[in-house]
């Protein structure tokens, strides 16, 4: 184990709580048992719901019957498909990527056909959990067996199994003819160019091509999918569940279940990990239709066989990366193809894939084909820094043995070819100051990347990763309360400590210390419109509503101040939580503490209440670098890894914990992707490793220590110099891997997850220790 | 179908003695968590695979979506609920706190009930018997390094 490296000097502020390590509000609740997660509400008359699922990857259906379902004895309710208003085609907001009601409320419940195993088909409430599963087996489904498609290659052939009759491609490529006009499973085909391609590769002296593969893996949250929903005789319809947005569960709710917004309300618990995949509703339209049938509310929660089988993974893809460079490594042209699978519904996260997957490199002529793909398998959902760790993937492997080629150390050529303020990204776009460079330099001058190696069929390997960060909407308000304390009214769910990280940026800008500041997080009724937590936005622009916030309680302290004085407000000034004015008539100074002004604040003008909306794009991008050292077991095909650095530019780290904790756990994620996790489907489209012994993530001992360097280059566009950090070190991982994988065997891995038995199968019969 | 039979059980929890009405189907983890309103305990899998549900049956970890109800009878059964004492946390509690071990929180009891059940066991584990012992309980958000060290430390402060 190695110690954490100092941070290197940065031109920061001296802050009083930014950069500090305060244990978090919410901590103790959350070790005592007490906090409360969606799954642990319990309502006066509470009915339990459980889901039918589609037996068959993809079938139509001709009759559901759920009467025998209806007569059990503590059934209260059934619910399909026709429940639910017709939808018309239109875009719903997810915060990351958006939805279709169309097709959104044929993924809640099927209409006329299951896209995919697990696809839900019938819902039953009940006064008990277990007669609500008794139930489900009586409700009786007749299937028409349709041919189905998995592979995303295979979906997109001219012959393949058709999903959606009335698919047709959306062509968003210049160059490029609208196909005709014919049933597809292709969604879409989108292009970003730049420059002259064909001069580029006529340029360069070393041209290589190479196809990768990456499987669909699982955000795999911990706690379960859950809705839990009242739908009062005076039509208002109150949610409650884990989200990581309150609004886009409201503005999805009222659109399927055909209500205004305001007559829906969602009440936020405690959120048990989403990693972009709760953003979608699932669950919360069911529980609603469940609770109007029966006038009771209806609790629901998903059991994780479920989840696999029916909620978000991240697209399978099959991708194609060409590369022409110079001797001197100067890389004059990229091709880059990307087939991404959507799941049942369009919509993968291919667009951000391309846009990602050559963003660290300054490359001239570029060409980023993207190919969305409809599939037999369940609808894809946001998952930490969507599309991006695949395609990164591709260029980051290929870029390795580009540098073996020339004979360059791997860095050397990033550093030559990295991407600059001034230069364009791949949608033509001026890059703003970015720490590409910084981040490539810190991984080259990082002790770990120049120790040395011991041991057979060990390696060690690098790769880069990048995430743009997103800004949108948040708001929030603030009160000061007498005792000299001020609560702080959220919209944005804490996922990991936010609650803090907020909190903090209002105590530094008042002066204040974090326990004199109390966040709450509040239903959609009482704060203003707040975007998801997800992107990597929550401390960035709930930071800014803050700072926002305190900046107008000082004013309006100093406002106050001036008038109890008697004095013009420009002579009154705010610092470090003292209010201070001109002397008075005897010349004695004068002065207050905040907690002074807040208690007589009452008898003066009354208490200070603000609130602040932030509508701000100044994120910045996140460059993450990573450095792993690992070995592999030549006779079982295991990867152990034995060493993890993972250095990120984070602009300002608020809480230094929770910033090292999310790179730390993107890493378990990106290591999961790139050894273990995937789906596996049997010859009828069934997944059959729908368990969490069998979908296999990352444990305690899978991991070493994972050692973090943060640099901090403030972010010009926010008061604290905050970036989002959560996205981009998901990304590194598995390129990071293969390049280490080849380092200690010398097998170049094209398919991931690099598995023990797709590392047996690339050793091959020759692999001498393994007789 | 299996048949619901309504089953009587008593059990002290946390120290209290508590009967409950259960269904002869229901596991230990449904009957905290739905019957007796003691919701620290999680549910991620209930099948043995995730850890959210450990609580202490006889001073024995188990993942209580494995136990059922009726077999609890008379059992003694320690949930996070019953890690304080008082006003004083856990020492583990505490170090879960103070080395941020914790992102969403939702794997956190049953890592409490766990890392509890090694401590009591091997006051001075090595961080590989730390990595070993807790290979049951699964964090998505963590990667967990802070939740090792949040053990050394706490046993490092029991030890004290
Ligand atoms: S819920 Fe019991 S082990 Fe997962
Ligand atoms: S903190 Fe979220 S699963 Fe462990």
């Amino acid at each position: 184990m190695v110690a954490t490296p100092e941070k290197p000097n940065t031109d920061k502020p001296a802050y009083k709580v930014v950069g500090t390590r305060p244990v978090r509000p919410d901590g103790v609740d959350k070790v005592t048992g007490r906090a409360e997660y969606g799954a642990d509400i319990k309502l006066e008359g509470m009915l339990y719901g459980a889901v039918l699922r589609s037996p068959h990857a993809h079938a139509r259906i001709k009759r559901i019957d759920t009467s025998k379902a209806e007569a059990l004895p503590g059934v209260k309710a059934v619910a399909t498909h026709a429940d639910f208003p017709k939808q018309e085609s239109g875009s719903l907001d997810l915060g990351e990527g958006s939805a279709n009601p169309l097709w959104l409320v044929e993924n809640v419940l099927a209409g006329s056909k299951v896209l995919y195993h697990g696809h839900a088909v019938a819902a039953v409430a009940a006064t008990d959990l277990h007669i609500a599963e008794d139930a489900l087996a009586l409700i009786e489904v007749e299937y028409e067996v349709l041919p189905f498609v998995i592979d995303v290659r295979e979906a997109m052939l001219p012959n393949a199994p058709i999903l959606l009759d009335d698919l047709r491609t959306n062509v968003r490529a210049k160059g490029v003819d609208t196909p005709k006009d014919v049933p597809t499973n292709i969604a879409l085909h989108m292009r970003l160019e730049k420059g002259d391609i064909e001069q580029g590769f006529a340029d360069a002296d070393v041209v290589i091509e190479r196809e990768y593969t990456t499987a669909q893996a699982h955000q795999g949250y911990i706690e379960p999918q859950n809705g839990t929903a009242f739908w009062n005789r005076d039509g208002q319809l109150t949610i409650w569940c884990s989200t990581q947005g309150i609004f886009s569960v409201r503005s999805q709710c009222a659109t399927l279940l055909g209500l205004p917004e305001s007559q829906v309300r969602v009440i936020p618990k405690e959120i048990g990990g989403g990693f972009g995949g709760k953003l979608t509703v699932y669950l919360e339209p069911i529980a609603a239709v469940l609770s109007k049938k029966s006038h009771r509310p209806v609790k629901m929660w998903m059991p994780r066989a479920d989840i696999i089988r029916a909620t978000g993974p991240t697209s399978a893809t099959h991708n194609r990366v060409k590369i022409g460079v110079k001797r001197d490594g100067t890389i004059t042209a990229a091709e880059v193809n990307l087939a991404y699978a959507a799941g049942a519904y369009p919509g993968s996260p291919v667009g951000a894939g391309a846009l990602c997957a050559l963003a660290p490199y300054d490359i001239a002529n570029q060409r980023i084909d993207g190919f969305d793909v409809v599939t037999n398998t369940p609808k894809t959902q946001a998952y930490r820094a969507p599309g991006a760790p695949a395609s990164e993937h591709a260029v980051e492997a290929t870029l390795d043995e580009l540098a073996e080629q020339l004979d360059m150390d791997p860095m050397e050529l990033r550093l030559k070819n990295a991407a600059h303020e001034g230069g364009t990204n791949s949608a033509g776009q001026p890059w703003p100051r970015i720490g590409a460079t910084a981040v490539m330099e810190a991984i080259k001058n990082h002790p770990h990347y120049t120790s040395e190696l011991h041991g057979e069929d060990t390696g060690r390997g690098v790769a880069l990763g990048f995430w743009f960060n997103g800004g949108m909407e948040s708001s929030s308000s603030a009160t000061v309360n007498s005792d000299g304390t001020v609560s702080l009214i959220l919209g944005s769910v804490d996922i990991g400590g936010s609650r803090a990280s907020l909190a903090m940026q209002l105590a530094e800008t008042l002066g204040l210390t974090l326990d004199e500041v109390h966040p709450h997080i509040v239903d959609t009724d009482s704060v203003g419109w707040t975007g998801v937590t997800g992107g990597s936005r929550t401390t960035f622009a709930g930071g800014w509503v803050a700072y926002d916030l305190g900046e107008e309680i000082k004013k309006r302290v100093v406002e106050r101040a001036a008038r109890m004085w008697d004095v013009e407000t420009d002579v009154v000034s705010y610092a470090d939580g003292v209010i201070t004015g001109p002397p008075d008539a005897d010349n004695n100074p004068r002065s207050m503490t905040f907690k002074e002004i807040a208690k007589q604040l009452q008898r003066t003008g009354g208490l200070i209440a603000v609130s602040a909306t932030s509508r701000r794009n100044t994120q910045g991008a996140a460059f993450a670098g990573h450095i792993v050292d690992l070995h592999v077991d030549r006779e079982t095909g295991k990867v152990e890894i034995l060493r993890y650095t993972a250095i990120q530019d984070v602009g300002t780290a608020i809480h230094p914990s929770y910033v090292e904790g999310q790179l730390q756990g993107g890493v378990a994620q990106g290591v999961g992707m790139a050894l273990n996790e995937e789906y596996y489907y049997d010859d009828e489209g069934h997944v059959v490793n729908a368990s969490l012994l069998d979908y296999r993530m990352p444990v305690a001992n899978d991991l070493p220590m994972i050692d973090t360097q943060l640099v901090e280059v403030p972010n010009p566009g926010h008061p604290y110099g905050v970036r989002g950090v959560g996205e981009a070190p998901i990304v590194p991982p598995a390129p990071a891997i293969r390049n280490a994988i080849y380092d200690a065997i010398g097998v170049r891995m094209y398919d991931m997850p690099m598995s023990p038995r797709r590392i047996l199968e690339e050793l091959g019969p020759q692999n001498g220790s393994a007789s | 179908m299996t048949t619901d039979e309504r089953i009587v059980v008593t059990a002290t929890i946390n120290g209290e003695e508590r009967t409950w009405l259960s269904s002869s189907r229901d596991s230990l983890l449904e009957a905290l968590r739905e019957r007796i309103g003691l919701t620290g305990a999680k549910e991620g899998c209930n099948n043995g695979n995730c850890g959210a549900c450990s609580v202490l049956m006889d001073g024995r970890l188990v993942n209580s979506c494995l136990v059922m109800a009726a077999e609890c009878e008379g059992a003694n059964i320690t949930t996070v609920e019953g890690l304080a004492e008082g006003d004083e946390l856990h020492p583990l509690q505490t170090a879960f706190l103070e080395e941020a071990a914790l992102q969403c929180g939702i794997c956190t009891p049953g890592f409490l009930i766990s890392s509890k059940a090694l401590l009591d066991w091997k006051p001075n584990p090595s961080e590989e018997e730390i990595r070993f012992w807790l290979a049951g309980n699964l964090c998505r958000c963590t990667g967990y390094d802070k939740i090792i060290r949040a053990v050394e430390k706490a046993a490092e402060e029991m030890r004290s």
